[in-house]
């Protein structure tokens, strides 16, 4: 295959993962992986450093929407983004060290817990809030635009909170995806962040999680031009087509198809990893 | 400076990288197919990316009309500098709010990311 053949088909299927990603909420990153080495035979070490650069460009790109409506809360943002880019630098050392048939496990293991997490749909429960020593310390509680006026929140469980955020980094940093799924596990269930406002903070933490271990794989020449150039173009055009298409989408049964597809990619990495072809 | 005014700035802020970043790397792809797009690409193998792909200061000092591929590299080193920017950006503004404890912890995240970006590996 040429490059003139080769760089459409990559551009294409990071599009329909970039759109895919901003319908389900799981993000791009995790889908790219994957398809570009089982359909494409891509090294996995390549399409990891791909798939980051894609994330930091729709991570940027949706921020900067999200930032806007006043939902996303800079200040527990930057707070976490502590413990997401040392564990980002940290999983990005590992990813240099683990052989790649591990990587590929671990990969199909997210992949199952993102195919898990897609055909549930998003968890809801009554939020019970203890004050947090913490969180008055920093600033972290926050209002947000409601139809009602301003509605206030309390964040609770910040320790916790902040661990989660170094192992999303890790997985961040490891696998190259945004990790945005245990970003929002992290806020909206150990700290009881409102939902909205934990999904647009985390998009907005992303980026710069990603930016973190980009440092390290373009050192160790994992962001390859030709490769990388059309997964972002693909995956960021996808993603803001996703975006227009959310309003009206049968996001229900979108979900339910892309479990079904991120599941069998999951089996598929373990078996590869297993079986030692990557 | 309000949280509201850093935050607005930040989101155009964010836009305008990845918009640039995204024009620079279609404008090397497209030079990048014209030049090379009979060849045939080795993505199977892992040998990683030549040394001047590798730094931020070896890819803005190869950066030329000559190769397609190092203006592509330019394009995201933009990209992945974007989220720097915003983090400068911030501690700027929460500096201007005088606000001592968010400017370490801002200080904190810049400092990390610059060691990632510059830092011997």
């Amino acid at each position: 295959m040429t490059n003139l053949e080769f760089t459409p088909l990559v551009f294409g299927i990071s599009a329909v993962a970039g759109c895919l990603g901003a319908l389900t909420g799981l993000g791009g990153g995790v889908v790219v992986t994957p398809a570009l080495t089982l359909l494409l035979g891509v090294d996995i070490r390549y399409a990891i450093g791909a798939s980051l650069v894609s994330v930091i460009a729709t991570s940027s790109g949706a921020a900067a929407a999200f930032v806007r409506e006043g939902y996303s809360n800079i200040r527990i943002g930057m707070f976490l983004e502590i413990a997401t880019t040392l564990g980002a630098l940290f999983g990005a050392f590992l990813a240099t060290r683990t052989p790649t048939s591990i990587l590929s496990v671990i990969f199909g293991l997210v992949l199952l817990h993102a195919a898990w997490q897609s055909s549930r749909g998003r968890p809801h429960g009554e939020k019970t809030q203890q004050p947090d020593r913490l969180a008055q310390r920093f600033k972290l509680d926050g209002s947000y635009p409601s139809p009602e006026g301003p509605c206030k929140y309390k964040v609770g469980r910040v320790k916790a909170g902040f661990s989660l955020m170094f192992g999303a980094g890790t997985l961040s940093g490891l696998l190259g995806i945004g990790s945005g799924a245990l970003k929002v596990i992290a806020m909206d269930q150990a700290m009881r962040v409102p939902f909205k406002v934990s999904t647009t903070t985390s998009n907005f933490m992303i980026g710069v999680t990603a930016a973190a271990s980009a440092g390290i794989y373009l050192t160790r020449g994992y962001i390859e031009p030709g490769l990388a150039m059309p997964v972002m173009l693909g995956v960021l055009a996808g993603s803001i087509i996703g975006a227009r298409q959310l309003i009206g989408a049968r996001v229900r049964v979108l979900r339910l198809i892309f479990a079904g597809v991120v599941g069998v990619m999951a089996v598929e990495m373990i078996f590869t990893g297993v079986k030692g072809k990557l | 400076m309000t949280d509201q005014r850093l935050e607005a700035i930040i989101s155009v802020l964010l836009r305008t990288g990845v918009l640039i970043s995204a024009a620079v790397v279609l404008l090397g792809g497209s030079c990048f197919l014209l030049k090379h797009g009979h060849e045939q690409p080795e993505y199977h193998v892992f040998h990683g990316t030549p040394e001047t792909y590798r730094s931020i200061s070896s890819v803005i000092h190869s950066v030329g009309p000559s190769n397609c591929q190092d203006i592509i590299q330019f394009g995201l080193l933009l990209l992945i500098l974007t989220p720097v920017a915003r983090v400068a950006f911030s501690l700027a503004g929460f500096a201007l709010e005088h606000d001592g404890t968010y400017v370490a912890l801002t200080s904190i995240v810049l400092a990390i990311l610059i060691y990632s970006l510059a830092g011997p590996h």
